[in-house]
């Protein structure tokens, strides 16, 4: 097997080892801290946050208006259209001003 | 009822719940779309042939890190240097898996593994969202979500591969920053949750320091550390809720 193919199976392993850690880590405490807990239900904001962030810091005019778009949209449609609008609004803005 | 209606029943609720689940992914798969074209075009674009994408896609199945690590393998960075990058994208879902595994307690062994395999970032808020109604979460609905998702990735990947070359401007059909609104939709969704604002303000500040002063692709990790840290020391839980 080509060294590509090793590292593709190598990086499968270690992702599946991501996602099923946590679950076998936690699962040895039978009750659950509602401290834990408060820190558990934090995690998908948390973890998501991360991922656009970042890309504030390197976004221009166009990205970050689109962004703030979506992100109005969001607060009183659906998940579709608040991606839709942000994407349109994204590609206009590129095509006008770059 | 007798024992045979009782299964008729099971299995009607469990089609049901499979077509809830594949309804529901809907949004995701266009979302997706765009992403598994580019990693495939990517992947062979950085000396990947299109068999070695589809592996990758069909047994990783995390974009952000097989994108990380293209880009590693296009660098001729260190093999073992290029994993542990995959592992540090994806430490993550060690949270997701915590959170995760609290509700599955009722699936068999082998439901929880592949349950496991599947936890993706759209697929771990669809399922909070699922479970926020206080139901049990279905085994059934949560293969229709994340199978045509999967199967929708690996896909994409192979047609990205073959004809990637056909993008001719990624930047002004906006490619490279439909994540973020995604990422963006996805975190607005749960914007109902106890302490949901200065978890996402503390994780933010947090995620772009990182960025700046110790770099990609740690300012993950550090960043939802920070929010989840104030949310475990500062969030307040029932029992002090009923005393106040």
């Amino acid at each position: 097997m080509s060294t590509t193919v090793w590292i593709v199976l190598a990086g499968a392993v270690v992702t599946y080892l991501t996602r099923v850690g946590g679950h076998l880590v936690l699962s040895r405490f039978e009750r659950i801290h509602p401290r834990v807990e408060a820190g558990l239900n934090a995690v998908p904001a948390a973890v998501l946050t991360t991922l656009v962030a970042p890309a504030v810091l390197s976004a221009g005019p166009s990205e970050l208006i689109a962004l703030a778009v979506a992100g109005i949209v969001a607060l009183r449609g659906g998940m579709m259209s608040m991606f839709l609008s942000g994407a349109a609004v994204l590609i206009a803005l590129r095509y006008f001003i770059g | 009822m007798s024992v045979n209606a009782n299964v008729e029943a099971a299995r009607a609720t469990g089609a049901s719940e499979f077509w809830a689940g594949a309804r529901a992914c809907v949004p995701v798969l266009v979302a997706v779309l765009p992403f598994g074209l580019l990693f495939g075009a990517l992947a062979v674009d950085n000396g990947f042939t299109v068999a070695e994408a589809v592996l990758m896609s069909a047994t990783v199945y995390g974009g952000a890190s097989q994108m990380v690590g293209i880009e590693l393998f296009g660098q001729k960075i260190a093999p073992w240097l290029i994993v542990v990058s995959i592992f540090a994208v994806n430490f993550r879902h060690v949270l997701y898996s915590a959170a995760f595994g609290r509700r599955i307690g009722h699936w068999s062994g082998l439901q929880q593994a592949l349950g496991f395999f599947l936890l993706s970032d759209p697929q771990f808020a669809e399922t909070e969202r699922k479970a926020e109604d206080g139901r049990r979460l279905s085994f059934a609905w949560y293969i229709g979500f994340g199978a045509p998702v999967w199967l929708a990735w690996v896909v994409e990947t192979a047609i990205g591969g073959y004809f990637g070359g056909l993008i001719s401007d990624p930047h002004a059909i906006g490619l490279d920053f439909l994540l973020p609104i995604y990422f963006l939709g996805l975190v607005m969704g749960f914007r109902k949750r106890p302490f949901w604002l200065p978890v996402v303000l503390a994780s933010a500040v947090a995620s772009m320091l990182a960025y700046k002063f110790v770099g990609s692709p740690w300012h993950v990790s550090i960043g939802a550390v920070a929010g989840i840290l104030l949310a475990a020391v500062a969030a307040p839980v029932d029992g002090e809720k009923r005393k106040a």
